[in-house]
């Protein structure tokens, strides 16, 4: 082989190989850090596509609305606790210790970010209230639609 | 009135772009010289008339004409004016009329300064810039005009800027990512002219560069500020999120930093041409693609505005059009084009090259990691979400290789170098930068993980390598401080821009690996100690200004019981959209930051309050600024001024 051709072949095949080798990192990484959407309902349902219910430790993220009445707090820490609603009626806890957002309250659509700890229960370690009081989630507003912001209160 | 004369230009100036594009090159059709030197007058004028609308809205903004649509939403009298000012880009209508105008001004700058160019080849640069300007008046025009009015029931008061958005960083964010956006639409016209020709030399290279240059200059320090900006104004104290906007204005970089690079060889050498090429269309259709996320709506962000459907379909159709349409042309037209140049495989070409790959792989990653969610959710797999944890894994991994070649690549001769003479180089340089980096970490952390080695290392071999070429290159053939002076301009960029790199690597290292954050509950009189600082919550105070009612919470800050600062950190209501904000308090310094950021109230009266520590982040912006500096640099460069240059003092450089 002449050389020229030699140092292509060189070139093109590294080329390759990196490239390849970078994709399959990339996915790789990716299958460890993909978080799937669920709402309060698909939890304790199953999903609304497949039907399946996510694992007890699985990281996931939760969107609804938290409902009034039951955000509770730890007198001596930062730790607070409160459930999240959407229209199919389901219902979970999220656990949290930590600073929670400006615009959190009750009433309020959220996304939890965290993991399952058993069938309703979430320990999250990121609560985002986004920052505009108009602005909701897509994926929240799409869990919340048709309920209307009254009836979520407990004592209704 | 004023507003309809803002209207008015716009279309105006739409029209003009039209011709623009057209009457130029059919003069280069039909060899009529008049025609295509109309070019640079219609691209002066169409400046004019965009101007002039520009300023009108800017008007219209500080006088508080809230008969306007635009004004009455984003903006409101109790506003300073500065702030009034900037609210003119602070949604999707006037940020679109600032990209358009700065598209302009680009067009126009180019159309003024580039006399030594054939007319020809300027025409055609022109009519391609032309081009993308009439998409956008349209897009503007039909859209999302800034200039509707509310008439006749206008309201008495505006509905305020975005309270985030009402900060010094915000007034200069914006207008220097969009140049950088925008600033790569020149080269891609240039990419695109040279291809319409079917020509690339290396002066098309030469003619392009400095170009290329400032845009990426201005997009570094637009992401840079970007990144302060968050840091201080969303009170959680992150630099980076990698919220798939940021990534929209990353991936143009990475594209950018790779074309620079393939632009020196491709002057220099004369290899790497229709590479050059595709980086140059890839960095503007990046552009573009990140307008059309963060535009579209689609995507879910602190900077998505209100979305509307026809908009993020316009710019998807302009997006398909112009990546399609350059893409075609390449395909057709790159045979043409072919490199003369040869290199060995141990030689500077081959580590850019290297280089390029690293960075095509880094934009992979980005490009993936921001698509691959909205794909996700279209093919109906249910919504997802790419996290940090990531991102931060694949950078992790490639950012090794990539400041290992980094190091070497100024070291190696272009075309061919003999292996033994690098290993002394490299040797003492390995030994130097890892002796450094471990006294680095023992000074100034308390802690030990191997993962900060590494990156520290990394940092110093950069900046240890590229001191030596600088001693080596100074002591070539005259004394250290003689040689040093009659380094060129360019060769300071080099290593200017790679030490600005290396400060980065540094900074982000310290920062990821060794911050403490507390998120705490104190009331007024508790104190939390830690890393030897010791914070007490003295007071709460009223701190009230001109829209929006604040309570501050007054902290001294000691160290080792030895006075350090009282910090002030805000929770502010702005009375208009009764939103709440967080303005932390921070104490800056060169080796760390203190950042107090108050939570909420909580039922007993006491505070939620975030304290962190945070070491070297300043180095992660004073970075992109030492690049942002060396590119200025290297646009001054003598070569790019003097009329004529001979080929030896080229292949010096």
């Amino acid at each position: 082989m002449n050389p020229r051709r030699k140092k292509r072949l060189i070139i093109t095949s590294s080329l390759v190989i990196g490239l390849s080798l970078a994709v399959g990192l990339v996915l790789f990484a990716l299958q460890q850090n993909i978080d799937l959407f669920y709402t309060p309902t698909e939890i304790v349902k199953g999903k609304n596509e497949t039907g399946i219910k996510p694992e007890v430790g699985q990281r996931l993220r939760v969107g609804g609305m938290v409902l009034a009445g039951t955000v509770k707090r730890d007198p001596t820490s930062l730790k607070v606790s409160f459930d999240l609603i959407d229209n199919g009626g389901g219902i979970v806890t999220v656990f949290f210790d930590g600073i929670l957002p400006d615009l959190f309250r009750e009433g309020q659509g959220i996304v939890a970010q965290g993991e399952l700890k058993n069938a309703t229960q979430i320990n999250a370690f990121e609560v985002l209230a986004k920052h505009d009081e108009e602005y909701m989630p897509p994926e929240v507003a799409d869990a919340l639609q048709g309920m209307d912001h009254l009836k979520t209160d407990k004592n209704k | 009135m004023l507003a309809e004369i803002g209207q008015l230009s716009l279309a105006i100036a739409c029209m003009l772009s039209l011709l623009q594009t057209v009457y130029p090159l059919y003069g280069i059709y039909a060899r009529n010289q008049s025609a295509v030197e109309s070019a640079k007058i219609l691209t002066n004028l169409q400046f004019v008339f965009v101007t002039i609308a520009f300023i009108v809205l800017c008007y219209l903004f500080i006088a508080n004409d809230f008969t306007v649509v635009y004004v009455a939403t984003n903006s409101n009298s109790a506003l300073p004016w500065y702030y009034r000012l900037s609210a003119v880009w602070g949604a999707h209508e006037g940020s679109l009329l600032l990209w358009v105008f700065l598209l302009s001004l680009w067009s126009s700058a180019v159309a003024v300064m580039s006399k030594r160019l054939p007319v020809e080849s300027i025409a055609r640069v022109l009519a391609v810039l032309g081009l993308l300007s009439l998409g956008f008046y349209l897009f503007v025009l039909l859209t999302s005009n800034p200039f509707l009015r509310t008439l006749p029931y206008f309201p008495v008061d505006g509905r305020d800027l975005n309270p985030l958005l009402q900060d010094v960083g915000l007034i200069m964010h914006p207008p220097m990512l969009y140049m950088g956006y925008v600033g790569f639409s020149v080269a891609f016209a240039f990419a695109i002219a040279a291809l319409m020709e079917g020509r690339l030399d290396s002066a098309w290279a030469k003619w392009s560069r400095p170009w290329t240059m400032a845009a990426w200059v201005f997009l570094t320090i637009g992401i840079a500020l970007g990144s302060w900006w968050a840091y201080y104004e969303l009170g959680w104290g992150g630099w980076w999120f990698w919220d798939p906007v940021e990534n929209a204005s990353f991936m143009p970089w990475i594209a950018g930093t790779a074309l620079i690079h393939s632009l020196s060889v491709s002057e220099k050498r004369g290899v790497f041409k229709s590479w050059t090429v595709l980086l140059a269309i890839s960095a503007f259709s990046l552009s573009l693609l990140g307008t059309f996320l963060v535009r579209s709506g689609i995507l879910v962000s602190v900077h998505a505005f209100a979305s509307d459907p026809a908009r993020g379909l316009f710019i998807l159709a302009f997006l398909i059009f112009v990546i399609g349409g350059s893409l075609l042309l390449y395909a057709v037209q790159a045979s043409k084009v072919k490199s003369r140049g040869r290199f060995d495989l141990l030689s500077r070409e081959s580590l850019l090259l290297i280089n390029n790959i690293l960075l095509i792989a880094a934009l992979i990653v980005v490009l993936l990691g921001t698509l691959l969610p909205l794909v996700h959710k279209e093919i109906g797999l249910g919504s997802i979400s790419i996290g940090e944890p990531f991102f931060n894994k694949m950078f992790s991994i490639l950012i090794v290789p990539f400041a290992l070649f980094l190091g070497v690549g100024p070291l190696v001769r272009w075309k061919r170098q003999k292996i033994n003479e690098l290993l002394k180089p490299l040797v003492l340089s390995l030994i130097l930068s890892t002796v450094i980096a471990v006294l680095f970490i023992f000074q100034y952390s308390s802690k030990f993980t191997w993962m900060a080695l590494l990156g520290v290392f990394l940092g110093f071999w950069i900046l240890v390598t590229t001191c030596y070429e600088l001693y080596l290159r100074a002591t070539f053939r005259f004394t250290l401080l003689k040689g040093l002076s009659k380094l060129g301009n360019s060769h300071w960029a080099m290593s200017i821009g790679h030490a600005g790199f290396a400060v980065m690597i540094i900074g982000i290292t310290m920062t990821q690996n060794f911050s403490i954050e507390r998120d705490v509950k104190l009331a007024v009189g508790e104190s939390i100690a830690f890393e030897h600082y010791d914070f007490h919550f003295d007071a709460l105070e009223n701190a009230d200004g001109p829209n929006f009612t604040a309570t501050a919470g007054v902290f001294t800050v000691l160290k080792d019981d030895k006075f350090v600062a009282t910090m002030k950190a805000e929770k502010r209501i702005y009375t208009v959209q009764r939103m709440p904000m967080t303005e932390p308090a921070i104490d800056a310094g060169v080796t760390r930051d203190l950042y107090i950021a108050m939570g909420e109230v909580l039922p007993d009266g006491s505070w939620a309050v975030r304290i962190y520590y945070k070491p070297f982040i300043r180095w992660i912006w004073f970075g992109p600024l030492m690049m942002g500096f060396a590119g200025i640099l290297m646009m001054l460069d003598r070569r790019y001024r003097v009329k004529k240059v001979s080929e030896e003092l080229e292949g010096n450089v």
